[in-house]
């Protein structure tokens, strides 16, 4: 961390040493938490991912027993979309929200360092979980009773986890949504906001609609297991069907939850880059606001194969192909801002086009999940976890990757060492594309999902693809060691380094002052 | 910052407060919704005897071929129909007989949970005895034979003509 | 060419090289042994010619630009922004593709629900970590089995060579005629799994305490192979499904022998507990 702390070089009425970073409340410093947070858990989602993908190697069982098997996988998915993932969105948004509002920083200072140090907690819970007897929790990221009420501590671990991983993003969502409605610059309407804040907007708000119903499951669970309840247990006249609506009530709208912010990363970066105004900014608000409407709507498209009626299946089967309507919009005003720009393939942008390319790829492969007939063929199968990892890998990571390159800059004063950022692209996107393309066909060809050992036939692709994966997983130390170099020094950065960049942070200096835009700057 | 600006950000903040906890209690709302929900789609399962219209008429033009299934969970009994399925006509009352037998040596309670398939039959099946109604308690080595009698709405959908009726004995622990 | 060209260039290679591999192979689906896995299989290759069609037009464009308009061409940009045709257009065609998407895809949910007059019924309960069958109706009424994965345990500790049907064989197949209408119910004893048998295109969970159904009928005789599909605990990878699809007289044959079979031992109905 002293390198971190070095890069702001005020020290104007705040401690220092670790306490500066303990007590903080400066949205920077929690931004700059947040990110290396969620890098560490990246890592730690890494390894586990690589225990995976070693298992699989080849047929037969070779250093992960069955039970531990499951307890990677299920936490593998738990510390990637709840540690990574999401923590990196907040990250951003800390740092970028109230730059580009012109707000001096969150509207609650002191509730952002309070949800910040929760993520810590949590974190270590879910890893701890390993070492308690029973091992950690084996029922999958999506835990399903009954068999989610057999395991033992590890799953009261993982449930308490989940509620302060809740009560932090619902936090840190009532912070981003009043600094963005109360604090904006004057001048700046809600029509001239930049897409990522609109973005980061209406993603909190599906945040605080979704993230109480999940600790609601999570609490009936809870009872379920201890205290005699029977929601889920047909014993006592509860279902095991009913707490699959309830978990994807709030699951389908926390796949979007990960993917807006990463629609308003690209919608920053390719006009940028472009060197032109983002194509249609009105219709993209109203896409992002539409996608998040309907995924309210849609959750049982996880559940075709859960025997509903007909006409349930056939609702939730028109509902999510309506999706792909304004998700197509974004992705054609993309296309239509590059169109007759006058481009640079700096590396946010090489990310934000290797992200719309690889995100059809994961839209193209969710339209063919949400057709109710193939569904029931590729469901709970390696077609599915190629599905996600196109658009979660691909999608969300690769524009966080976008992101931190894009801004690095304005938060280190220093530009990163191009050629090995380019490094980092290209190899991600060769290993990622590797790792999981052939999982499509592993699906199709029958290979469920979550089975440490599979038949003969599967052999080969599962190779190729654990290949792709450690070569994935390796490259990332490669993003680390650029980070830290940028960190450290390099070429000093403008204030404004992207010579199409037009949203306020970049009327800052480079780096970006400890405080900023305590007087409001004035939009036209 | 100035004094309006963090106290409407202190309004809106109660808002979104407010907010969480309706969507928290939204979410136990679910678990009552999903039982309406289910009960006029006629999905659920309601343990209580249904009052039958004594004018219904019964429609000899339809049969439909009810098959019988029992499950045991957890507990060592034995349990069947004694006869794996019947034809009927909707709108005729109908008797069927299962046996539960306890090959354990304890007394042990038990609560049978019915189940349809197609899961609308809940709906147009009007059941006025059931040994699911209760708990059963059977002594050790002891056996009982239990009626189920029921009609079918001839409001059943004409598509309808293949029914599954079944019944899953789950071990009640003592004391409840 | 550029460095990055060639990268391009060997990534899509790739691509095309591991699809081309795929489609010609096992890597797709197994060859449809039903009507429902036959409709199923059809509208999957529609949607990927869709996709692909889609795919050419967007990316076609994307990458022209992506040569044509670059700052080190010497390109300048333009400065539009919106176009209401446009967006109306782009929005109007994708939904009428997704509606023609859905509708034979509607009309194989329908007749995939229908499992009325079956001319067998066959109860399958998911335990921990194995299948129990019990013919409930039709002929072979009464057989009950359980169907248990029989991949000696020294396969998969690697100490014997891994046998062709490595972990997807079991003792007692499911047998069923050919032709005929299977009802499958299904239930579990413990957790949630789900029965799966691809070439039929069938797939459901079981769910303790209820019953859910399925049908299919198989168009010619063979073994088909499936797997539990959902997670339900340590053993979840090790509990497959077979089917063994005969001729009639064959399977009045097997029925013959089980009943037999089951007479010399005391036939306990419920196989629960
Ligand atoms: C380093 C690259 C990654 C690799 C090699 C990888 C590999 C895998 C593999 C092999 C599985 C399947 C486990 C199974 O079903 O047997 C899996 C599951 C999953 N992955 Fe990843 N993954 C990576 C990154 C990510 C990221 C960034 C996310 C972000 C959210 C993610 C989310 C998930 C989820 C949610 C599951 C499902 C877990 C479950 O089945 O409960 N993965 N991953
Ligand atoms: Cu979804
Ligand atoms: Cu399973």
């Amino acid at each position: 961390m002293a390198v971190v702390q070095d890069v702001h070089g005020h020290h104007d009425h705040h401690p220092s040493g670790i306490m500066r970073w303990v007590m903080t409340t400066n949205h920077k410093d929690i931004g700059t938490m947040y990110l290396w947070f969620s890098f560490a858990m990246f890592m730690v989602g890494g390894f586990l991912a690589m225990g995976i993908r070693a298992e699989l190697f080849m047929p037969g069982i070779q250093i992960l027993e069955p039970q531990l098997f499951n307890s990677f996988t299920t936490l593998h998915g738990l510390i990637m979309v709840f540690g990574a993932i999401m923590p990196a969105f907040v990250g951003l948004a800390n740092w970028q929200v109230p730059l580009m509002v012109g707000a001096p920083d969150m509207a609650f200072a002191r509730m952002n360092n309070w949800s910040f140090w929760l993520l810590p907690v949590a974190g270590l819970l879910l890893i701890s979980s390993f070492f308690v007897p029973g091992g950690a929790a084996a029922g999958g990221w999506t835990f399903y009773p009954p068999l989610s009420a057999q395991g033992g501590l590890g799953v009261d671990m993982m449930i308490f986890a989940i509620h302060i991983l809740g009560a932090s993003s619902i936090m840190g969502s009532i912070n981003i949504i009043t600094t963005i409605l109360n604090m904006r610059a004057p001048g700046m309407t809600l029509m001239k906001m930049p897409l990522f804040v609109w973005t980061w907007l209406i993603t909190a708000y599906l945040l605080v609609l979704v993230m109480p119903v999940l600790a609601g499951c999570v609490t009936m669970l809870l009872t379920d297991r201890h205290f005699g309840t029977t929601f889920f247990n047909a014993a006592g006249g509860g279902d095991p069907v009913l707490f699959q609506h309830i978990f994807w009530f709030f699951g389908h709208p926390e796949v979007y939850i990960m993917i807006l912010p990463a629609f308003g990363i690209v919608s920053e970066i390719i006009p940028t880059f472009s060197r032109k105004p983002l194509f249609g900014y009105s219709s993209m608000v109203y896409a992002t606001a539409s996608i998040a409407i309907l995924s309210c709507v849609v959750w049982a498209h996880h559940m075709f194969t859960v025997g509903m009626p007909a006409v349930g299946q056939l609702f939730f089967m028109y509902a999510t192909m309506l999706i792909a309507v304004p998700t197509g919009v974004k992705v054609f005003n993309w296309t239509a801002t590059m169109w007759r720009g006058s481009m640079t393939f700096e590396t946010p942008m090489l990310f934000s086009i290797g992200f719309v390319f690889l995100f059809v790829i994961g839209g193209f492969s969710g339209v063919v999940c949400a057709i109710v007939p193939i569904d029931i063929q590729v469901q709970d199968t390696y077609y599915v976890i190629a599905h996600f990892h196109y658009v979660l890998v691909s999608g969300a990571l690769f524009s966080i990757f976008g992101a931190v390159y894009y801004w690095l800059p304005k938060w280190t004063g220093h530009m990163y060492d191009t050629k090995l950022a380019n490094l980092h692209f290209w190899l991600s996107m060769i290993f990622f594309n590797v790792a999981f393309f052939v999982q499509h066909f592993l699906g199709l060809a029958g290979m469920p999902r979550r089975i440490p050992d599979y038949s003969l036939q599967f052999a080969d692709f599962n190779m190729i693809s654990s290949i792709g994966a450690f070569g994935f997983g390796l490259t990332q130390l490669l993003f680390l060691y650029v980070v830290i170099k940028c960190i450290r020094g390099g070429e000093k950065a403008a204030d404004k380094p992207w010579e199409g960049a037009t949203t306020l942070e970049w009327t800052l200096p480079s780096p970006a002052p400890y405080h900023s835009f305590e007087t409001p700057p004035v939009i036209k | 910052m100035t004094q309006s600006v963090t106290k409407i950000n202190i309004v809106m903040s109660k808002k979104l407060l407010i907010f969480t906890v309706v969507m928290f209690c939204f979410g136990y709302a679910l678990v009552p919704m999903y039982e309406k929900f289910c009960e006029v789609t006629g999905i659920n399962n309601l343990l209580q005897p249904d009052v039958v219209d004594k004018n219904i008429k019964v429609d000899m033009s339809r049969t439909i071929a009810i098959e019988l299934d029992a499950n045991v969970r957890g507990m060592p009994w034995q349990f069947k129909p004694l006869q794996s399925n019947v034809k009927i006509h909707p709108g005729e009352s109908i008797e069927v007989m299962y046996e539960i037998r306890n090959d354990s040596d304890q007394e042990i309670s038990g609560q049978a949970i019915p189940s349809y398939s197609p899961r609308f039959l809940e709906k147009y099946m009007k059941k006025f005895e059931c040994f699911c109604f209760t708990k059963q308690v059977l002594k050790p080595g002891e056996a009982r034979q239990m009626p189920v009698k029921f009609v079918i709405d001839p409001q059943i959908p004409v598509d309808v003509n293949t029914v599954t009726i079944s019944y899953t004995f789950f071990a009640l622990q003592p004391g409840k | 060419m550029s460095s990055k060209s060639v990268m391009a260039l060997l990534g899509s290679a790739i691509l095309a090289f591991y699809s081309s591999m795929a489609f010609s192979s096992k890597y797709f689906h197994p060859e449809p042994q039903s009507v429902i896995a036959q409709e199923t299989y059809d509208q999957h290759i529609t949607a990927l010619w869709i996709c692909l069609a889609i795919f050419i037009v967007v990316f076609g464009a994307m990458f022209y630009s992506i040569l044509k308009h670059r700052k080190s061409v010497g390109h300048k940009a333009a400065n539009f922004h919106h176009s209401t045709v446009v967006e109306i257009i782009w929005t109007a065609i994708p939904l009428l593709i997704l509606i023609a998407m859905a509708f034979p895809a509607t009309r194989t949910v329908v007749a995939m629900k229908d499992t009325s007059q079956p001319d067998i019924t066959i109860k399958a309960t998911g335990y921990q970590w194995m299948w129990g069958y019990d013919y409930l109706q039709g002929e072979g009424e009464g057989i009950s089995f359980f169907s248990k994965l029989s991949t000696p345990v020294a396969q998969l500790e690697g100490k014997e060579t891994k046998g062709e049907n490595y972990l997807l064989e079991v003792d007692n197949n499911v047998v069923v005629p050919v032709g005929k209408k299977i009802r499958v119910i299904t239930t579990a004893n413990d957790v949630l799994h789900a029965w799966w048998v691809p070439a039929f295109g069938v797939k459901q969970d079981a769910i303790p305490g209820f019953i859910r159904d399925l049908w299919f009928t198989a168009n010619k005789p063979g073994i088909f192979r499936g797997q539990c599909v959902e997670l339900c605990g340590k053993d979840h990878g090790y509990m497959p499904i077979v089917v063994e699809v005969m001729e009639a007289d064959k399977y009045a044959q097997w029925v013959a022998e089980k009943k037999k079979a089951s007479a010399a031992v005391m036939n306990t109905a419920a196989v629960g507990n």
